[in-house]
């Protein structure tokens, strides 16, 4: 049975449609991503799944429990961490997780609570009240609250975003540890490295629709082969060679061009038509192609 | 704990730690309302023969405190959770619109009658008190609260800004609650506004929580404990469906 089950759904506000249609199917035990610009939708889908919104049509379950008839199950067996830095200034970090403990109904939750805290690098801060904690640590709290009922899902709604190297190390240790143990993740996020290093597949999201879903491996290689970058200075690059830029403004800007190669041998007689024209390499690098470049050319492929 | 538990336990810390600003605050203003509508108008207004004014008063400023402050918890609580963005903890939880109406409306209660009990621990003073019906005073007491509460609810889900909460508090409770007979009897009005006062909920609450004192009051409490009940399943039913739909808060 799937993790999260997304079938034909759609949000409108307004004039807006912020949700066009948008089906996915995501298997337990997946490290699933989900990508896309700002305003694609992926937090309004995200607050779907999470019973924070409702959609216009269509419908999500968590294995196979519905999240509106059958919330209760729904919500048992998903854990969500938002994207807002919010908190409780009332509360200190363990009365925080104490109370979050018991909204889900689990009694006596205190080891399992002190094992996210020390996972976090929380301890220390246990009877702080969250309003005094930094960014950072809010955002671990937030994380820390999604985990107390101990989901099968996690879903994380953009957690880097503003967050310093130790953190995000700390927190993909975590999180990479509880998908090993079995946890399905989903995540968004705005740092495409993170995606690639860590999910195994990827939607990509553009004006409410999924416009790439496909494992990520897969995904890197629809851009073939490497691409040859070069920066010839004031000169111009030679029209034999137009065809095999990447990124058209490049034409149009001058200095450095994204070529296509799709194997090795044929750097040479790139090199070769530049010479010939009597263009100078000041700089140049050889580049596999990565996520980025994916997503770039997915998303500029929809425009 | 359950989820409920939970719910109700958090509503009633959260007002139990700033209890300085939520209970000392509105018993230390209801004295202030005693002793001087007592002190100005003891001798010059009498309501029910044997009851002196300030007596007269006492339940009344009682009353009004439990009212006020059911309606500011939930009220105030919701609003806080709503623009903080924290009521998300509330609702990723499967927690059902029965368990979050029940939370809420009970810590409301519990503010209510906490207040209510210290206005008349320290106004009890000032005047010889009786208790003529104690069982009146308990339940006028609870439905009031729940009432307000409930009516707190509804507004806080409904806000979406303070200025919205402290209009509906300014233009709503406090007239409803001044005007419902907390500093007189509405005998004392012009026909006109004594047919007025009748269709105020308020007045009703007040009227037969004063009668569990004093053994007397302006309607029979059966009919007032009547008409707050049912005033009270009305809110509680439209409180329901805003929290079964999601009005306002999902999405």
């Amino acid at each position: 049975m799937a993790a999260i089950q997304i079938t034909n759904v759609e949000k409108r506000y307004k004039s807006l449609r912020a949700l066009d249609g948008v089906s996915l199917t995501i298997e337990q035990g997946e490290f699933f991503g989900l990508l896309g610009p700002n305003g694609a939708g992926k937090t309004t889908l995200i607050s779907i799944i999470a019973g924070l919104n409702r959609a216009d049509s269509g419908t999500v379950s968590i294995h196979g429990h519905d999240v509106i008839n059958d919330y209760r199950q729904a919500r048992m067996r998903l854990g969500v961490v938002p994207q807002e830095l919010v908190f409780d200034p009332f509360f200190s970090v363990r009365e925080t997780l104490r109370m979050q403990s018991g909204y889900f109904g689990v009694k006596k939750n205190d080891d399992w609570i002190d094992e996210i805290m020390h996972n976090l690098d929380l301890t220390s801060k246990a009877d702080v009240n969250t309003r005094a904690l930094s960014g950072g640590m809010k955002r671990r709290v937030l994380v820390a609250q999604a985990l107390v009922h101990k989901p099968p899902v996690i879903v994380l709604d953009e957690p880097t975003a503003g967050v310093d190297v130790e953190l995000r190390q700390t927190l993909w240790k975590f999180v990479a540890r509880l998908n090993r143990e079995g946890h399905t993740v989903v995540l968004t996020t705005h740092y495409l490295e993170e995606a690639q290093a860590l999910c195994n597949r990827i939607a990509m999201l553009k004006s409410g629709k999924v416009v790439a879903l496909d494992t990520t491996s897969a995904l890197i290689k629809r851009i073939s082969g490497s691409q040859l970058v070069v920066d010839l200075g004031k000169g111009r690059l030679p029209d034999g060679l137009k065809a095999l830029v990447s990124h058209p403004e490049e034409l149009v800007a001058g200095g450095t061009y994204t070529l296509r190669v799709n194997a090795y041998p044929e750097v040479e007689p790139i090199l070769r038509a530049l010479r010939e024209a009597g263009a100078v390499i000041e700089d140049m690098q050889l580049k596999q192609a990565d996520l980025e470049d994916v997503f770039i050319q997915i998303m500029e492929g929809e425009k | 704990m359950t989820g409920f538990q939970t719910l109700l336990y958090k509503e009633v810390l959260r007002f139990w730690k700033v209890a300085m600003q939520t209970i000392a605050a509105p018993v230390l203003t209801a004295m202030l309302y005693l002793v001087i509508f007592g002190q100005a108008l003891e001798d010059r207004v009498h309501v029910y023969p044997g009851v002196s004014y300030t007596a007269f008063l006492v339940p009344g400023l009682v009353m009004m405190s439990v009212l006020q402050n059911a309606f500011a918890n939930s009220s105030s609580s919701l609003i806080q959770s709503k623009i903080t963005g924290n009521l998300v903890f509330i609702l990723l939880p499967p927690l059902s619109h029965l368990e979050m109406f029940g939370a809420y409306v009970l810590a409301a209660v519990v503010r209510g009658l906490a207040v209510g009990t210290g206005v008349f621990a320290v106004t009890a003073w000032f005047a010889k008190m009786s208790f003529v019906a104690p069982w009146w005073i308990l339940i006028f007491a609870i439905i009031g609260a729940a009432v307000l509460g409930t009516l707190g609810l509804i507004v806080g889900i409904w806000a979406e800004k303070f200025d919205q909460l402290a209009a509906s508090q300014n233009f709503l409770i406090m007239p409803a609650t001044f005007l419902s007979g907390v500093f007189y009897s509405i005998h004392a009005l012009p026909p006109f506004w004594q047919a007025v006062s009748h269709f105020n909920p308020f007045f009703y609450m007040i009227d037969g929580f004063r009668y569990g004192f004093f053994g007397q009051s302006d309607v029979d409490p059966v009919m007032s404990c009547t008409i707050a009940t049912v005033f009270f399943l009305a809110l509680a039913t439209l409180a329901m469906r805003m929290l079964k739909s999601g009005y306002k808060l999902r999405g």
